[in-house]
C-alpha cells in the first residue's frame, strides 16, 4: 500500500514534468531550450549519485568520472560511426563497465567509504589530467581528435537508423527531457524493488545486510554500476547540448557541484537533487555574470552551511517538517476529542446525581 | 653512468616530492582518521603566503621556511576550531565540510588575487651539474628538506611530551580523555601542526609551480592516493607509499612519458587497496609511527 503510494508520487512528478516539456518550447526562448538541454545532462548526472549515494550509501566523490567517460564515449562513437544512437548506447556501456572495473576492486576489496570517496574523486581527477594532455594529433580514436584541452566536438543527436537527419533543438530537447522522466522513474522503480530495498538495508547497516545473507559487495556493485551507467547518459545529453565536450567534465569543481546539488536536494530522495540542479544551476549562472562575488566562495558557503545546519537537504527537511506539523495536529484534535468526551461524561455523571 | 645518476636522482626527487606534499595530510589523517579535502587549497595558501611576502621585500628563504607555515598553521588552528571541532565523529561530514572549505579558500583568494598571478618567483640554487647531464639545484635541496621534516615529524612524535600525547589520543583517545588528557586541545594542534606542515610544502613548491588560486588540485589527487595507500601510520605509511608509487611512477615515467607515469600511479595504488584495504601500514609496519 505505502509503496504503491509512494510510486504514485513519482508518476504525479513524470507527468508534471511532461506536461512542463510540451509547453516550453512555446513559451521559452530558443536559447534557453539549448540551455535546458545541458542542464537536463546535469540534472541526470545529479539523479544518478542521488540513487548511489541516497539510496545505496555509496559516498562517491567522483561519479563524474563516468559522466565524463559518457560525453568522451558518445563524442567519439558518434564521430566515428556518424550516428548517435549506437553512440548513445555505448556511451552507456562505457560508463557502465569502467565502474564495474572500478567498484570490483573498491568493493571486493572492502574498502571503506571514505576512502572510496577520495578513491572515486582521485580517478575522476587523474583522467582529467590525462585527458587534458592529449592535446597532440597523435591522440586520436578512428576519425575522432581527443583535443586536449579543448576538448572534441559532440555530434548532435538524429533519429535513429538516419545519420543524415539531425535533431532540431527542440527535438533534442523533447528527447533529453523524455530521458530524464523515463530515468526518474526508472530510478523510483528500483528503489522500491527488492534489489534497491536490499541496498538501502545496506546503507542502513550493512554487517546487518550482511548476516542475513546478503552478498553486500554485489548489491553495491551493482547500484554502482547502474548510476555509472546513468550518468554516462547524462554526460550525452549535457555534451549534446553544448555540442561540445572538454576535460572540464571531470574538473574537481564540476565534482564538487554534483556533492553540492545532491547535499542541497536531500539524500534519500530522487526529485530533490534534480530540482537543486536547476536551481543552483541558474543561481551559478547569475553569479558568473556579476563581479563582486565570486562563485566559488558563495558554492563554498553553500556547502558548509549545510551540512552545518541542514545536513538531510532541503526536501528531506520541509517533508519532516510537514509531517511533524500534521502529527502534531493529529494529536492535538485527538486530545481536544478525549477531554470533550471527558467533560461530557462528568457533565452526565452530575445531571445523574 | 651519468644517466642512470640522473635518473636516479629525478626519481627520488618525485619521491620526496610526493612525501612532501602528502605528510601534512598523512598527519592530520593519522591523528584525527579525517581526509582534509582543502589539503591542496593549503598547499596553495602556502605558496601565495611566499608569493606576497617576497613582493612586499621579504627574504625568499624567511618567506618559505618560516612565514608560510606560520600563516598557514594559524589558519589550520582557526578553521578547526571553527569548523572541524563540530564534526568529530562525522567522517562523512568532515569531507564535505572541509571540501566546502576549499571551494570556499579558492572562492576568496580568487576573489582577491585574481584568477591568475602576475608575479613568479625563479627557484634559487642555479644547477648542479652530473657529468653531461645537469640537474637543479633547488630540487637537491627539496629532498634535504622533506627529509629533515620527516626525522622532525619524528622525533617530536617519539621525544617531546606533547609527541607522547598525541600518540596516546591517536592509539585510544577515550583512555587518553579519561587519564586526564584534553584531546580537544590535542586534536586542535594537532591539525594546525599538520597545516603549517601543508604550508611549508606549498611555500617551497611555489618557485616551481607557481601560484594560482586552483594550484590545489593539481597536488591532491597525488596526495590522496599516498596517503590512503600509505595507511594510518604517518611516518611509515607515507614513506613507503612515496617510495612505491613515486619510484614506478618515476621508472613509468622515464620510460613512456609524464601522461602514463601518473595513470600507473593510479592503477598501482588501485590494486594495493584490492590487496591490501588498509593501507601498506594496514598489513606491514603495524606498530611504527
Amino acid at each position: 500500500m505505502k509503496i504503491a503510494q509512494d510510486f504514485r508520487g513519482s508518476v504525479i512528478v513524470a507527468i508534471l514534468a511532461a506536461l512542463f516539456t510540451l509547453i516550453a518550447p512555446s513559451i521559452l526562448e530558443f536559447f534557453t531550450i539549448i540551455t535546458l538541454t545541458q542542464v537536463i545532462g546535469l540534472a541526470i548526472l545529479a539523479l544518478s549519485l542521488a540513487l548511489v549515494w541516497g539510496y545505496g550509501g555509496i559516498l562517491c566523490f567522483g561519479q563524474t568520472a563516468f559522466f565524463g567517460l559518457g560525453a568522451y564515449a558518445y563524442a567519439v562513437a558518434a564521430t566515428n560511426i556518424g550516428g548517435s544512437t549506437g553512440a548513445i548506447l555505448i556511451a552507456i556501456l562505457v560508463a557502465a563497465a569502467f565502474a564495474a572495473i572500478l567498484g570490483y576492486f573498491v568493493f571486493y576489496g572492502r574498502v571503506s567509504d571514505v576512502y572510496l570517496a577520495v578513491i572515486t574523486l582521485t580517478v575522476a581527477l587523474i583522467l582529467y589530467s590525462l585527458i587534458r594532455r592529449t592535446s597532440g594529433p597523435e591522440y586520436k580514436i578512428g576519425n575522432a581528435l581527443l583535443g586536449g584541452f579543448n576538448g572534441t566536438g559532440a555530434p548532435p543527436i538524429n533519429s535513429p537508423g538516419d545519420g543524415a537527419a539531425m535533431l532540431f533543438p527542440e527535438h533534442t530537447f523533447y528527447v533529453a527531457m523524455a530521458a530524464l522522466i523515463l530515468v526518474y522513474l526508472l530510478c523510483g522503480w528500483v528503489v522500491k524493488t527488492h534489489f534497491g530495498r536490499v541496498c538501502i538495508a545496506i546503507r542502513e547497516n550493512e554487517t546487518r545486510a550482511e548476516l542475513l545473507a546478503y552478498d553486500t559487495r554485489l548489491y553495491k556493485l551493482g547500484i554502482f554500476t547502474l548510476g555509472a551507467a546513468i550518468a554516462g547518459l547524462g554526460g550525452v545529453f549535457f555534451c549534446v547540448g553544448v555540442s561540445r565536450v572538454t576535460p572540464d567534465v571531470f574538473s574537481l569543481s564540476q565534482s564538487a557541484l554534483t556533492i553540492i546539488w545532491v547535499i542541497v536536494g536531500g539524500r534519500g530522495t530522487l526529485i530533490g537533487p534534480i530540482l537543486a540542479t536547476f536551481a543552483l544551476y541558474y543561481l551559478t549562472s547569475a553569479l558568473g555574470a556579476q563581479q563582486w562575488l565570486n562563485t566559488n566562495l558563495v558554492l563554498g558557503v553553500i556547502l558548509i552551511g549545510f551540512v552545518l545546519l541542514v545536513p538531510k537537504g532541503v526536501i528531506p527537511s520541509i517533508t519532516d517538517w510537514a509531517d511533524g506539523r500534521r502529527e502534531r495536529r493529529v494529536s492535538r484534535s485527538r486530545e481536544r476529542r478525549m477531554r470533550v468526551r471527558r467533560s461530557r461524561a462528568t457533565a452526565g455523571t452530575e445531571a445523574a446525581e | 653512468m651519468d644517466l642512470v645518476l640522473s635518473l636516479i636522482l629525478q626519481i627520488i626527487y618525485g619521491i620526496a616530492n610526493l612525501a612532501l606534499i602528502s605528510l601534512g595530510l598523512a598527519i592530520i589523517f593519522g591523528m584525527m582518521r579525517v581526509i582534509n579535502l582543502a589539503h591542496g587549497e593549503f598547499l596553495m595558501l602556502g605558496g601565495y603566503t611566499v608569493v606576497v611576502a617576497t613582493n612586499n621585500g621579504v627574504n625568499l628563504w624567511v618567506a618559505m621556511l618560516i612565514l608560510a607555515p606560520l600563516v598557514v598553521g594559524v589558519f589550520g588552528v582557526i578553521v578547526e576550531r571553527l569548523l572541524i571541532r563540530w564534526l568529530y565523529g562525522r567522517m562523512v561530514d568532515t569531507l564535505l565540510a572541509t571540501w566546502g572549505l576549499s571551494l570556499l579558500c579558492i572562492g576568496l583568494v580568487t576573489s582577491i588575487f585574481g584568477a591568475s598571478t602576475t608575479t613568479t618567483i625563479s627557484p634559487p640554487l642555479g644547477v648542479v651539474t652530473i657529468g653531461e647531464y645537469t640537474s637543479s639545484g633547488y630540487e637537491l635541496f627539496l629532498i634535504g628538506v622533506t627529509v629533515a621534516l620527516l626525522i622532525a615529524v619524528y622525533a617530536t612524535l617519539k621525544l617531546t611530551k606533547l609527541g607522547l600525547l598525541a600518540r596516546g589520543t591517536m592509539q585510544n583517545s577515550d583512555m587518553a580523555a579519561a587519564l586526564g588528557v584534553s584531546t580537544s586541545r590535542i586534536y586542535m594542534i594537532t591539525f594546525g601542526l599538520g597545516a603549517a606542515v601543508s604550508g611549508l610544502a606549498g611555500g617551497l613548491l611555489a618557485p616551481i609551480t607557481g601560484v594560482l588560486p586552483t594550484i590545489g588540485s593539481v597536488y591532491i589527487a597525488k596526495a590522496f592516493i599516498t596517503v590512503i595507500s600509505g595507511g594510518m601510520a604517518i611516518l611509515a605509511g607515507t614513506t613507503t607509499a612515496s617510495i612505491l608509487l613515486g619510484g614506478v611512477n618515476g621508472i613509468v615515467a622515464f620510460l613512456t612519458g609524464p601522461t602514463i607515469g601518473e595513470v600507473a600511479l593510479l592503477l598501482l595504488a588501485i590494486i594495493l587497496l584490492r590487496l591490501m584495504p588498509r593501507g601498506i601500514t594496514g598489513r606491514f609496519f603495524k606498530k611504527s609511527l
